[in-house]
């Protein structure tokens, strides 16, 4: 274990840093924007795709499980990614064209 | 392998910045873009750029384009045709299908594992496998499935589809299905190699199992902390994957999200007095009914002709909006009634319970939709202020967040939840469409108190009858 924390310091501090920016990030939040900041949020935790093109990409071609699962997580995840940033915009669209008049 | 490395840090940054600037009105929406900017470089560059440790680039370029292709165009599609009032559904199943992403990938690399090392006689799992390895694969199996079948069952109920289930020693239950799944990965990983994938799969299941009893018990009106606090696993879920590919922007977008998320979820159940480890163990929500005061009595109800003279008439309305008005797509005929109210000399004001609908915010976006003006929506502690100076206030489709058990009767679930005060203007109507307690399942007693009058109705039959009744005054 101490291995794998020394072998991962970098990691480990931007896991703290992450988690004390995100907190301050959020903390000044109106509660006008508290569902598109959540939509938006939900968008940005769609990175996992990056995880599910690595998988794909690795699959070998006879792996049927592996291409079969793989191909799911990245409709899954572009799901997630695509899907948040659209809806997100949507709502915000509705701020903006208030702002314009 | 440089160029990609670069790419990752441009993009972590658009994610800070992105959500920097959706805290702020006036650039939300160009913070959006901006994270959705950075997320396409991402993903472009993963799929060109990057190399495995052999130094080969990724394969199966066909399924990898048609798997985003579908994705894509399912999600713009679903995206885009949703309506409003159904967001919160929505957001919950994107989410949903992020956690099982998630999952899957981890399913994925340990298949992968597995198969690479059997049959084998001798070889134990942890010899084969580092620890720092094992961990992001099981972390993002165990809570990418709670965070899919949670949000899942979010879903379906936000939608209707599912109802409330709970029974006794739930809790213990939940507690006891979790610590099976952490046990059950633990054992996969010192089992034999032949026989490790056993545990593994059990694991995967127990944890959609919690994850459907984590969320089935809990009420609507707790719905939204539910949803928030499943938008941060998903995130930590995400995060796990940037351990697992020593990926720094799955794990920069991740852990901002879980952190994020977190402290948005806690932010929550503070205005609704509950504690997190409440949320977790699953407990709130319907379990606790029973003890409440009965609330018995007289309604009265009022005429929409009385209403629209009592408004006309008054200094000050304020209009308290909850889901029934998102139900009803009542937000337009809600400004139209506003406008006019003005134009006769009253003054018009909205009370924003910082929960109303089925999600922080809700509202605003609702009322935003229908070009209510900001500086005209009052959050819950200005709200509270001004009620004493209220001639009128209008409740439409709101319940449980002007229910004042929240503060009178210790034994009714909401009980601490700050809430609205209306009953400390001189009028207080409320737009229902029938006597039934509201989603939570709560009676409320100022229904029954003298100064309230009841207007039942649609929210927007009733809406529309009042402006054609105040043009005639």
């Amino acid at each position: 274990m101490l291995n794998w924390i020394s072998a991962h310091e970098q990691y480990i501090y931007i896991v703290i840093l992450m988690v004390f920016l995100g907190i301050e990030v959020i903390g000044r939040v109106p509660s006008v924007l508290h569902t598109p900041l959540m939509s938006g949020a939900n968008a940005i935790h769609g990175v996992v795709i990056i995880g599910a093109i690595i998988v794909m990409g690795k699959a070998e071609s006879d792996n049927y499980v592996a291409l079969i699962l793989g191909f799911l997580a990245v409709i899954l995840g572009t799901l997630n990614v695509v899907g948040g940033f659209v809806v997100t915009d949507r709502m915000l669209g509705m701020f903006k064209k208030k702002k314009d008049k | 392998m440089q160029l990609l490395s670069i790419i990752y840090i441009i993009s972590s940054v658009t994610f800070i910045l992105g959500l920097k600037m959706l805290s702020n009105p006036a650039t939300a929406r160009k913070g959006n873009l901006i994270a959705a900017g950075g997320m396409s470089i991402a993903i472009i560059g993963t799929i060109f750029l990057y190399k495995d440790d052999t130094g080969n680039n990724l394969h199966n370029y066909g399924w990898i384009f048609g798997g985003i292709v579908i994705g894509g165009i399912a999600g713009t599609l679903a995206a885009k045709k949703v309506k409003m009032t159904a967001m919160p559904e929505m957001v919950s199943l994107f989410n949903g299908t992020g956690g099982a992403c998630a999952a899957l990938i981890s399913i994925v690399e340990f298949d992968h594992i597995y198969k690479a090392n059997t049959p084998s006689e001798s070889t134990w799992f942890s010899d084969v496998v580092p620890l720092g390895h094992f961990l992001p694969i099981a972390a993002g199996a165990i809570i990418g499935s709670i965070s899919f079948a949670g949000s899942i069952i979010a879903w379906g109920k936000l939608s209707g589809n599912v109802k409330d289930h709970s029974f006794k020693g739930q809790h213990i239950f939940n507690i006891i299905l979790l610590l099976l799944a952490i046990t059950s990965v633990a054992y996969a990983y010192d089992a034999n190699m032949n026989f490790a994938n056993i545990p593994f799969y059990i694991t995967v299941l127990l944890a959609l199992v919690y994850g459907v009893l984590f969320v089935l018990p809990i009420g609507g009106a707790d719905m939204p902390v539910v949803i928030s606090l499943l938008n941060s696993f998903t995130g930590v879920a995400a995060a796990c994957g940037g351990f697992l590919y020593d990926n720094k922007v799955m794990l920069t977008g991740g852990i901002l999200v879980g952190a994020a998320g977190t402290l948005l979820t806690i932010l929550m159940c503070k205005a609704m007095n509950r504690s997190l480890l409440n949320v977790l163990v699953g407990s709130f929500g319907g379990s606790v009914k029973g003890e409440q005061q009965k609330t018995t009595g007289n309604y009265k109800e009022i005429s929409i002709n009385d209403a629209a003279i009592t408004m006309s008439y008054s200094h000050k309305v304020i209009i308290v909006p909850g889901y029934g008005l998102a139900v009803a797509q009542a937000q337009h005929a809600c400004h139209e009634l506003e406008k006019i109210l003005e134009d006769k000399g009253v003054e018009v004001k909205y009370a924003i319970h910082p929960v109303a609908g089925r999600m922080p915010g809700h509202m605003n976006v609702l009322l935003a939709e229908a070009d209510v003006s900001y500086d005209k929506l009052l959050e819950m502690e200005q709200a509270n202020e001004e009620f004493k100076s209220t001639d009128v206030v209008l409740i439409l489709g709101a319940n449980d967040v002007v229910n004042p058990a929240a503060k009178n009767d210790p034994a009714s679930p909401i009980y601490g939840m700050p809430i609205l005060e209306v009953e400390e203007a001189k009028l207080v109507i409320v737009n229902k469409r029938s006597m039934k307690p509201g989603y939570a399942g709560i009676e409320n007693q100022l229904f029954f108190q003298p100064k309230t009058s009841m207007l039942f109705g649609d929210a927007k039959g009733v809406l529309q009858q009042l402006i054609a009744e105040v043009k005639t005054l």
